[in-house]
């Protein structure tokens, strides 16, 4: 079937199998023992979310918490970690350079309210991912029908599959969904002779259908006129961090041709201009040279994956950007630092999070010059 | 059904931005006394020139008053011309008295406007859920008790980027089609589409919509009919001329 040339089962493999090595502290004004105890060492899933690891932690740090009720939550540098958002992403995002471990606190008191949303319960996680399936759902097929037909059973299983990182099981539910693979023009491809919906919604049908893809950016600016991100200043505020939810919207003719970067200046036109962004500009000459895979590094990087990646990645363009606007310095999905050339529907089928968005990250750099106008 | 004529009851970000003027033109009209809705235009500058109509409506500072076993009615506690045989103001300035602000956000992915709400005491400190749940009508608090996590939960504004509760939209374009029932994308008049959707919502949470609002919008406001609210367990008169 096509669906095995679109999807590459070793990269859904490398998605479901990436993890970040966390050394997790806590808080200093809950330690009430001496000495106080020592970080936990815990493989985070790069799919999975920070509460998830409550149970893990609990018992490790439960003897010397202060008396109280339990809010988890987590910061790192000072920065509380929005939980809904998954721990893959979070890293990308707030490590500008791969920090390893990477060094969060976990906090059981003391919940910022104001600034996050309380996460009480492994319910809590479930459904803001359930939630967040059922919006992809509705943006591919113009309702989320399928996802709240799941019978309870099968919701249970997907879910429990998604926490035990049980690809295989997911799969087999989640391929009920129909909400993938997308061919190469990037729509959706149904299986041979099937019906793609039994509902029949007009919305779905149709030769003048725009396809849409589900999609989450987060863009990033770092201030400084660094090369170098190990200087990145940490973020100390969701605030610098933009976050757009809104979906690539695809014509069908305009399917064939549309790579990542088309797809990221129909969401973000202002940064992905053409004048501003020539191919290959993205990488400044050092990143060229050395494409790094985070969150593949520590195994064998298949081949295929190997040669999208750093092709044309170390091509160094020396044209000068003379835009005030900011300047796109690094994208990044799944820890892969990416060229824009890639086409648009491999990164849809290969590189999405099991809810089914791609969760892009974007770094610009706006010179001194620029901040300073603001 | 498969005549692709029909609408399907989402609206496009350029069609919310005009609902929105006329919802923000017929508040003013009908309620020059209450709060007013605003438009607030998104500080993004990430987005560019080309979506000035980026942004969401604002009313705020709406004053919670408890009438009894009568729906949540939320109201303004500047004067009222309203006739109501229950006292109608509350000038407490006890913390007992709830606010509530109401921002209405367009949602990309669902192609709908989608209500966020924050409710806070006197003195600033924020509701919890079960205090909320408390100002609602009985019929969503029932709801809420059943579908705790598919109807009403603790998200994230999109543009003040803080926890405000929200309603659940994934009905919300079915209901939206039930309400303006059966119109052609050609006789839609798509201006009204908020006061529409407000009649529906502003029940939900008890945020009483004045009958005046709707009543000189198009002609489609006369084939509404009983609709069901947003998670479909329960009928909802959306509030038509007496």
């Amino acid at each position: 079937m096509a669906t095995t040339e679109l999807c590459s089962e070793e990269a859904l493999r490398f998605i479901w199998g990436g993890a970040i090595p966390l050394q997790i502290h806590l808080h200093e004004s809950e330690v009430t023992t001496l000495p106080p105890p020592p970080p936990a060492l815990i493989l985070g899933p790069r799919i999975g979310y920070l509460p998830l690891l409550v149970p893990l932690l609990k018992p490790y740090f439960s003897s010397t918490l202060p008396p109280g009720v339990d809010t988890v939550w987590f910061d790192y540098k000072g920065l509380p970690l929005k939980w809904n958002i998954p721990t893959g992403v979070l890293f990308d995002l707030l490590c500008a350079e791969p920090e390893r471990p990477w060094n969060l606190t976990v906090h059981f008191r003391g919940h910022p309210g104001e600034t996050l949303i309380p996460c009480e319960s492994e319910d809590n996680v479930k459904w803001s991912f359930i939630n967040a399936l059922k919006e992809a759902a509705y943006v591919i097929n113009g309702n989320c029908k399928n996802v709240m037909n799941l019978s309870q059973a099968d919701q249970f299983e997907l879910w429990q599959s998604l926490m035990k990182g049980n690809v295989e099981a997911y799969q087999r539910i989640a391929s009920r969904l129909k909400l993938g693979p997308i061919g190469e023009d990037c729509t959706l491809k149904t299986g041979a002779g099937q019906p793609r919906q039994a509902l029949g919604e007009a919305d779905t049908a149709g030769s003048s259908r725009v396809g849409r893809i589900p999609v989450r950016l987060y863009v990033r600016n770092i201030i400084q006129d660094l090369d170098d991100f190990d200087e990145a200043t940490a973020v100390d505020s969701w605030d610098s961090i933009s976050y757009i939810n809104r979906p690539v919207e695809i014509h069908k003719h305009e399917g064939h041709l549309l790579t990542l970067r088309t797809a990221l200046k129909a969401l973000l036109p202002e940064i992905f201009d053409d004048e501003t962004m020539p191919d290959n500009q993205i990488f400044s000459k050092e990143e060229g040279c050395q494409v790094t895979n985070p969150s593949f590094e520590d195994y064998e990087t298949p081949n295929s994956l190997r040669n999208v990646e750093t092709e044309e990645a170390s091509i160094i363009s020396d044209s000068v950007v003379l835009s005030k606007k900011p300047k796109v310095k690094l994208i990044r999905i799944q820890g892969i630092e990416l060229d824009l050339s890639i086409p648009f529907f491999w990164v849809v089928n290969n590189l999405m999070n099991p809810d089914y968005f791609i969760h892009i990250c974007v770094f610009t750099e706006a010179s001194p010059s620029q901040v300073l106008v603001r | 059904m498969s005549n692709l004529e029909v609408w399907d009851g989402t609206i496009s970000q350029k069609d919310f931005y005009v609902a929105a003027r006329t919802l923000v033109e017929r508040w003013k009209q009908v309620n020059p006394s209450l709060p007013q809705w605003t438009w607030i235009p998104s500080k993004s500058t990430l987005m560019g020139s080309s979506c000035k109509e980026e942004g969401y409506l604002s009313l705020e500072n709406m004053f919670h008053i408890d009438r009894n076993e009568e729906c949540l009615i939320v109201d303004s506690f500047s004067e009222r011309e309203e006739t109501d045989d229950v006292a109608t103001l509350v000038h407490s300035t006890s913390n007992e008295t709830h606010i509530y602000d109401f921002h209405i956000v367009y949602s990309f992915s669902y192609k709908v406007p989608v209500l966020y709400f924050h409710g806070y005491q006197s003195d600033g400190q924020p509701l919890s859920m079960d205090e909320i749940e408390n100002d609602l009508p009985p019929s969503s608090s029932k709801i809420l008790r059943e579908s705790k996590w598919t109807y009403m939960t603790l998200g994230e504004h999109p543009y003040v980027r803080r926890p405000w509760y929200t309603l659940h939209p994934c009905a919300t374009s079915d209901w939206m089609k039930l309400l303006l029932g059966g119109t052609s994308m050609k006789d839609l008049d798509i201006s009204s589409y908020l006061l529409s959707w407000l009649s529906v919502v502003g029940q939900a949470i008890g945020l009483r919509i004045p009958l005046e609002l709707q009543q000189s919008s198009n002609s489609s406001s006369s084939r509404r009919g009983a609709t069901k609210s947003p998670t479909g367990t329960e009928a909802v008169e959306a509030r038509s001329g007496q």
